[in-house]
């Protein structure tokens, strides 16, 4: 996109490096309850692995992958199972955001559902994260049309 | 003659603002304010109420779920922004 010509180097890496990173985006997801991380943090190493993709090939590459639609309501779905949870807790009688209600619905005791709400909202925050930053991106990228612009000498 | 002005305002305020730092407390101080309001009870029960080890997770999600919520939001709402200044559909 930002070449005129494709390098076999740079391809070839980022398709060894796209699949580990996206891996990482995971760990660093599930390992946000023992270590540093989380959804944001999380969220931003998998759009990382989806921005490098259109650097390295083209953006029709990941316009397969993300088409509009699905990026806007993935944007608006990590929003909603956090807001949900929220109200999922509301309804089975605690208060907004109060995890342990959730001991209700889930074989755990209220501690432990504290822990599972948690790992629940973080993954609402990873999608919508993941999500805003893939759209921000491609938006950015080619000034709001989605279509790539510069010629290429094959394709 | 404008210009001049403006470094005096810019001085005075400085001024004052020196003043306030003066009666904050030392860094790192354990008995300041901010240590003793909340902190004691995150780092001493996080653990037993949450079921998270890591304390920043515990805070984070749990004992300040709006704020996180909220931030979520604003992070979606940059995204429409953007989309909407930006996306040109074509006719």
């Amino acid at each position: 996109m930002i070449r005129e010509q494709e390098d076999i180097i740079i391809q070839t890496v980022c398709r060894i490096l796209i699949p580990f990173m996206q891996v990482y985006g995971l760990y660093v997801l599930a390992h946000g309850h023992g270590s540093p991380g989380g959804g944001f943090q999380g969220g931003c190493i998998f759009a990382a692995s989806f921005i490098l993709m259109p650097i390295a090939y083209d953006l029709n590459k990941v316009k397969r992958r993300f088409a509009e639609k699905r990026t806007i309501l993935l944007c608006s779905l990590g929003v909603f199972i956090y807001a949900g949870i929220g109200w999922l807790c509301l309804l089975l009688g605690g208060n907004f955001l109060d995890y342990g209600t959730l001991s209700a619905i889930l074989p755990v005791d209220p501690v432990m559902a504290r822990y599972y709400g948690i790992a629940a909202i973080e993954t609402g925050v990873q999608i919508t994260v993941m999500a805003v930053m893939v759209s921000i991106f491609i938006n950015l990228v080619t000034g709001g049309s989605h279509e790539e612009e510069m010629q290429k000498t094959h394709d | 003659m404008k210009k001049l002005l403006g470094v005096a305002i810019a001085i005075a305020a400085l001024m004052v603002l020196l003043q306030g730092v003066e009666d904050l407390p030392p860094w790192g101080d354990p008995d300041q304010p901010a240590s003793l309001h909340v902190s004691p009870r995150y780092i001493e029960k996080g653990l037993a109420e949450t079921g998270v080890p890591n304390m920043v997770t515990a805070v984070l999600a749990d004992y300040r779920g709006y704020d996180t919520l909220f931030e979520t939001a604003v992070i979606f709402t940059a995204g429409v922004a953007v989309l909407m200044l930006l996306r040109r559909v074509a006719p």
